[in-house]
């Protein structure tokens, strides 16, 4: 009853009468209004008298942290039960959640069976010991003197010193060693906060960074990359800081490209250089993976793709091993491999997109399309590529779209089109891959009918009322038009149109159902050539867009699963993997042997059998 | 527990001739709080000393009560012949009347070392201070027995609720409007003249008005006070009165003020003037306005003194002799001349030093004025394994380095790694050869840091064997097989808060928070003996430095003396209001320095037990002290980071040191004294010169009778260097016999 509480008292707050009755109740008294605050108040005030007195135990001890041990004292000084249960003696993490002002304590539930045949017994904590050194030779300091500032900072004024000094002392606390990134890779904690600090920094409207850019990258760099000594327990979640590394180097493209346009294509070789190093460990991998997907979809295209089918192997051999000291390794191998079919996934997409982008930006003309890019920034800041610094022409989606050209600039540097590297990829991942697509929410509003509906209702707004097109959500209609076919036109059916937007949206219907028609003809407006109709046969899921309507936000999702709730990701992907049994199936020699990320492939198996009506319901 | 020391205490009673027996009664009152709760003050915290004869009776006559309702009619019995006895004796009736924690509790035991204490007890100087007399009625008053209460009844008067923010916002008007040399002293009443006002509502249960009232003026409070502030705030019940320490100090002992005649007119004139009834009678109950004339201080002088939980100390609190002079080191037939001169004929040199140590043991020969009688305090005879350690210190010494602000100390920092349990404590030895930690998990360990490993003594059986006549005779008793570079000692129950040992090497002192305190051999590494008599966690302890005898305190208020061969304390010195947090020993073992919760420090005499200096001035618990080598000074550190200096003999602040910014675990003079070493829990050493504060001073021409110092701001002046560890907290500072500064602490992975 008091260890709930106890939490709250550090923070001085007051036990509401409600908790009060809430744990009444929970013993199965009632207890009447001023019964409960009266003994709210009580609570509260003993509560106080035992962490005061507690505090004297932790002053002894010489510790600067209260411990749980030193309240039990107290409390068992003065003749109270002691709370058990939390005398770790590792500090609680007290995780604050972000939506809503929600704190709470980190409680990670242990699985005892794989506690108990755990293999790697930890040895036990080493012994205790005393080392001596001399640390200051007849008072000097055979050290660099400790405790002063780098000489990079000595030459600030007075007031930016002392701005440095508080910042230092807020991020890193009282050490004044912890002035480098490196000497902190043990504690992520102290990564995080850095971090953290450096997006500020980033965010800072009233700093120029100048120069100071590139040495953030770097920091940010390490951070992705770096196999950080925490890597090493499973139990850190490096990830998290990977992924949060990665986003902050999008962040510090998209706002300060022109700062770092030199860094580009440095950050890109190193992070391909990574990538093509089998002896770098999988969270490297993984790092590197993320750091490609956050610089941009082109980034992932030039670096990634190409890399894919000599890392393939690696990753593969890695995940094929079912051995039990493998397992470790493993789940890091299904990390990366998750992040890379997010990665390639946002590329198929991202690709489609400007495609469509470019056929609607010369059919609909400069308003439409200059809104459409205004709107798409806005709309998913996060996926669409930095301005991009490379040496080729500006290749940006709003450079991409003003140029107005069809499609017809990323063919120079993209050797491989759009369906050929889904055929590419889908070898790779299989089904995994394709039901990705199928599971991003349709847009419009209109409840359809049939599978083939949504898509019709999603086309309407922008067809039928051509000033709507002009609006924001313009560009994710076309963007999960675009995916939507990709997710059943498995291209190798495509005798390949000439034109790629005339691809798309052919693809895009052959998602559709006869009926579709009517709507193609609607939409056809910004869509000139799409006709395949045989497609619609080949691809049976495509029945499969879901009747509920999400919000017009697909590219959070994507977003969502790229900053690591891939699970969420996952799980859809799941329950959706039904194999297109017709389709002349392509090389999927390696996707065969891959296990479906998530639930295994259980469910697959299950679902190609039956009827995919019966999962409608989803 | 209780029960089986009465009866022990009762044997050694019927050896006794003595009429004071009153230590069973202590045993007996202090077994009964020790099962009453953390709160309630423990009664061996008697007073030190004498009391007007009025309250005197009155405690009586509670106590009686207290002791009848207590069915404990031994201790009631024995209280009334003391009493009876009291009007025979008066001077020792004060002593033994309330509560007898005094000096004469010897253990019973014919004690050999301390047999003339009793007698010169009763003709000691009456305590100063009579505070504990009042802090133990409110240890009765805890327990609330209507009865005593009645006596007590601190807060019975009844002024109108709601006008005490009118008389407390009328005072500061008043104070506000007066003459500035007359403000800064006047504004020392608002802080307990607010305390009592909000006590007094809540003790009579006018929770809303309290709650105001502490709303309005709390923040005109000075800063020091925020802690006490902060539990003050959280107490609105007449119920939680009862049990809180700090609440029970303030409503039971007078917080002393210090103010000049002329403020003090002032304000008398101006109360009376307005008929502030209500105010009057706090000062006049829970006030001691110490009135002196001459000039009122200023702000920052009364802010160096003030701090402390009750006040500052009185003056004539401070005025008794200390003799803080160093004892005559003992003439020691030395071999080392020959010795010597071969070590330095060695080296080439003349022997020109020869003389010069001459000059040097001459110079011990001379007596000290200020240093006590030789046999003041009986102290062990030296051993043979004694003097040979003398005159390795000697020959040591004279390789010293002469340290300055120009020659710094160099520093060796002693790691402890992976010290996961928490360490708490460190101590090395003398010589710098042992080093001892305490720890969280209730280990003490203890490690070699020379080359020579831990050895134990053979088993008895062993021993047997041996021949005893041969001359490695000490060599051979001890067993190869156990050598190793650590040893651990198991036995406490608790975290081991504070470690010692025995200038001879040869016992470690542990004191834990499971109430004991327990001796180590270091031959067996055994445990020798646990002394119980705290109850409480026992923060701190320290041996003597000649030894046999010891010092501890802790969570009970009190320090008590001990000697390693007495299971019962030969001393309990009582008057702190708060915990005992440090205590140390003066380097002529006449007397012990205590640092405690309560923000002060006190200097008691072992001989009779008297409380002899109190400083105040710490805003902080006080967690470190150190005596300067000569006996002269004393140097405290607080969880304030600052660090006092004090002249022992005027007993006058003379130094505040500021720098550190987190609590100061440790303290160290040089081994000449001209540097001070501190260590805190900011992981910095930092090095002061002493020497310079203390010449400083001394030219100064204080005069002792006002007491009032002023303080030069010279920190900056005085600090010689600050040197970081590494995540590391510095538990300990120690200078090795060359004056090589060792410092140890815990690595702080976060």
């Amino acid at each position: 009853h008091q260890s709930s509480t106890g939490r709250e008292e550090r923070r001085f707050a007051e036990v509401p009468r409600e908790s009060i009755k809430l744990m009444a109740e929970s013993t199965g008294v009632e207890l009447s209004e001023e019964v409960a605050a009266l003994l709210a108040e009580d609570v509260c005030y003993r509560l106080r008298e035992a962490t005061q007195n507690s505090s004297q135990f932790m002053r002894h001890a010489k510790r600067r942290k209260l411990s749980v041990e030193d309240f039990n004292r107290a409390l068992r000084w003065s003749n109270t039960e002691t709370v058990c249960g939390y005398g770790a003696q590792d500090a609680l993490p007290f995780r604050p959640l972000k939506e809503g002002e929600l704190f709470f304590v980190e409680d990670r539930e242990i699985n005892l069976v794989e506690l108990a045949l755990a293999t790697n017994i930890p040895k036990g904590c080493a012994e205790t010991m005393v080392r001596v050194h001399v640390s200051y030779l007849d008072g000097k300091g055979n050290l660099e003197p400790q405790g002063t500032v780098p000489t990079a900072v000595q030459s600030l004024s007075e007031d930016l010193l002392k701005y440095y000094q508080q910042i230092t002392r807020a991020i890193l606390g009282e050490d004044p060693h912890l002035m480098k990134v490196k000497s902190v890779s043990h504690d992520l904690d102290q990564l995080n906060r850095l971090l953290h600090m450096v997006k500020s920094l980033v965010q800072n409207p009233y700093l120029y960074l100048g120069s100071y850019v590139r040495s953030l990258v770097s920091s940010v760099m390490y951070c992705i990359l770096e196999p950080l000594a925490a890597s090493i327990n499973p139990l850190n979640d490096h990830w998290t800081l990977r992924d949060y590394a990665a986003l902050l180097l999008s962040h510090i493209f998209w706002t300060h490209g022109d700062l770092v346009s030199g860094l580009y294509h440095q950050i890109l070789l190193s992070l391909q250089k990574v990538l093509s190093d089998p002896v770098r460990p999988l969270c490297s991998h993984y790092g590197a993976v993320v750091g490609l997907h956050a610089l941009g979809w082109k980034a992932v295209e030039r670096v990634l793709y190409p890399h894919l089918p000599a890392y393939w192997a690696n990753l593969q051999a890695v995940l094929d091993d079912y051995s039990v000291s493998n397992a470790q390794v493993k789940a890091d191998g299904h990390k990366v491999y998750g992040a890379i079919l997010v990665a390639v996934e946002r590329l198929l997409k991202m690709k489609a997109l400007s495609l469509t982008l470019a056929a609607e930006g010369s059919s609909a003309g400069l308003p439409g399309t200059t809104t459409g890019a205004v709107g798409f920034r806005e709309n998913s800041p996060g996926l669409s590529p930095p301005p991009e610094p490379l040496s080729e022409p500006p290749l940006g989606i709003a450079s991409h779209l003003q140029a107005g050209g069809a499609g017809c600039q990323w063919e120079e540097w993209t050797p491989v089109s759009l369906p050929a590297m889904y055929c590419e990829l889908y070898s790779f991942f299989g089904d995994s891959l394709a039901v990705r697509f199928s599971t991003d929410p349709p847009l419009g509003g209109a409840p359809p009918p049939g599978p083939c509906q949504p898509l019709e209702g999603r086309k309407e707004p922008a067809s039928s009322a051509p000033n709507l097109e002009n609006t924001r959500k313009m560009p994710q209609l076309t963007a999960s038009m675009n995916i939507s076919p990709r997710q059943d036109g498995s291209p190798r059916m495509e005798p390949q149109p000439p034109s790629l937007a005339a691809t798309v949206p052919g693809r895009s219907l052959s998602r559709s159902s006869s009926s579709s028609s009517v709507s193609r003809s609607r939409s056809s407006s910004s869509r000139p050539g799409r006709s395949t109709s045989q497609s619609r046969d080949i691809f049976p899921k495509s029945r499969f867009p879901l009747p509920q309507a999400g919000p017009p936000a697909f590219s959070f999702i994507i977003g969502g699963r790229q900053m690591g709730r891939r699970c969420l990701g996952r799980r859809f992907q799941t329950s959706f993997t039904p194999t297109p049994p017709l389709t002349t199936l392509p090389p999927r020699a390696y996707a065969h042997k891959l296990p479906v990320i998530g639930r295994v492939s259980k469910p697959v198996r299950r679902w190609t059998c039956s009827h995919y009506s019966l999962h409608l319901p989803l | 527990m209780a029960a089986v020391q009465d009866g022990q205490m009762e044997l050694d009673a019927e050896k006794e001739t003595k009429p004071e027996i009153l230590s069973d009664g202590t045993s007996n009152l202090s077994g009964n709080t020790a099962s009453g709760t953390l709160s309630s003050s423990p009664l061996t915290a008697a007073p030190a000393g004498g009391a007007p004869k009025m309250e005197d009776q009155q405690t009586l006559i509670a106590v009686l009560q207290f002791l009848k309702r207590n069915k404990l009619t031994d201790s009631v019995e024995i209280l009334r012949r003391e009493a009876g006895l009291g009007e025979d004796q008066e001077d020792s009736q004060a002593t033994d009347g309330s509560g007898g924690g005094k000096g004469d509790v010897d253990g019973g035991d014919a004690n050999s070392l301390l047999s003339r204490v009793s007698i010169t007890s009763a003709a000691a100087p009456q305590s100063m201070c009579d505070s504990p007399l009042m802090f133990m009625l409110s240890a009765a008053g805890a327990d609330d027995q209507p009865d005593v209460s009645v006596v007590l009844s601190a807060y019975s008067q009844q002024g109108d609720p709601s006008l005490y923010q009118v008389y407390y916002s009328g005072l500061k008007n008043f104070i506000e409007s007066v003459l500035d040399c007359h403000r800064a002293e006047l504004s020392q009443l608002f802080y307990p003249l607010f305390v009592h006002m909000y006590l007094e509502l809540v003790y009579n249960n006018h929770e809303n008005e309290a709650k105001a009232f502490f709303e309005k003026f709390s923040g005109d409070q000075e800063c020091y006070y925020q802690d006490d502030l902060r539990v003050l705030c959280g107490l609105t019940k007449k119920e939680h009165l009862k049990g809180n320490e700090v609440l029970l100090d303030f409503r039971t002992s007078r917080f002393v003020l210090r103010i000049s005649r002329d403020s003090y007119q002032l304000l008398k004139r101006h109360l009376q003037e307005r008929h502030n009834n209500q105010i009057w009678n706090i000062i006049q109950e829970h006030l001691y306005i110490d009135i002196f004339d001459g000039m009122p201080r200023s702000k920052s002088q009364i802010d160096s003194m003030s701090g402390s939980l009750a006040g500052e100390g009185k003056r004539e609190v401070n005025k008794a002799k200390v003799f803080h002079g160093l004892l005559k080191e003992p003439e020691i037939e030395v071999p080392l001349d020959d010795e010597d001169d071969e070590a330095e004929n060695e080296e080439g040199k003349p022997k020109k030093k020869k003389t010069k140590k001459d000059s040097l043991g001459s110079k011990s020969k001379k007596q000290d004025p200020n240093a006590p009688q030789q046999n003041r305090i009986p102290l062990p005879e030296l051993k043979d394994s004694d003097k040979l350690d003398k005159i390795m210190y000697m020959k040591e010494s004279t390789k010293r380095i002469r340290l300055g602000p120009e020659n710094l100390p160099s520093i060796c920092f002693y790691t402890f790694l992976n010290a996961y349990q928490g360490l708490t404590a460190v101590d090395f030895t003398d010589d710098s050869s042992l080093l001892a930690g305490g720890f969280a998990d209730s280990t003490v360990r203890v490690w070699s840091v020379t080359p020579k490993k831990l050895r134990k003594v053979k088993s008895a059986a062993d021993l047997n064997m041996i021949d005893k006549e041969s001359d490695d005779v000490l060599e051979r008793i001890m067993d190869e097989k156990t050598a190793s570079e650590s040893k651990i000692l198991y036995g406490h129950s608790g975290p081991v808060y504070g470690v010692s040992f025995s200038p001879d090497r040869n016992y470690l002192l542990s004191s834990s928070e499971d109430g004991t305190v327990r001796l180590w051999s270091l031959l067996t590494f055994t445990c020798l003996v646990g002394y119980k008599g705290h109850n409480y966690p026992v923060w701190d302890t320290q041996f003597s430095p000649f030894g046999y005898y010891f010092v501890s305190g802790g969570h009970d208020r009190v320090a008590r003396l001990w000697a390693t061969d007495h299971y019962q304390p030969l001393r309990i010195f009582a008057g702190h209001l708060a915990d005992v947090t440090c205590t140390r020993f003066h380097p002529n073992s006449n007397y012990v320095a205590t640092g405690s919760t309560d923000r002060t420090i006190r200097l008691w005499d072992v001989l009779n037990g008297n409380c002899v200096r109190i400083f105040t001035g710490h805003k902080g618990p006080i967690h470190s002290l150190a005596f300067s080598p000569n006996g002269k000074f004393l140097a405290s550190g607080s969880t304030d980071g600052r660090v006092l200096l004090w002249d022992i003999g005027h007993g006058l602040m003379i130094g505040e040191l500021k720098g550190h910014t987190d609590t100061i675990y440790s303290l160290k003079f040089s081994r000449d004294g001209e540097i001070l070493a501190s260590g805190s829990m900011d992981n910095t050493v930092r090095l002061w010169n002493s020497m310079k504060a203390f010449d400083e001073v001394e030219t100064d021409d204080f005069t002792a009778t006002t007491g009032h110092i002023h303080l030069p701001d010279n920190s900056q002046e005085l600090l010689l260097g600050t040197y970081h560890s590494k995540s590391t907290p510095v538990t300990h500072l120690h200078f090795t016999r060359r004056n090589l500064l060792l410092a140890a602490g815990a690595y702080n992975s976060q």
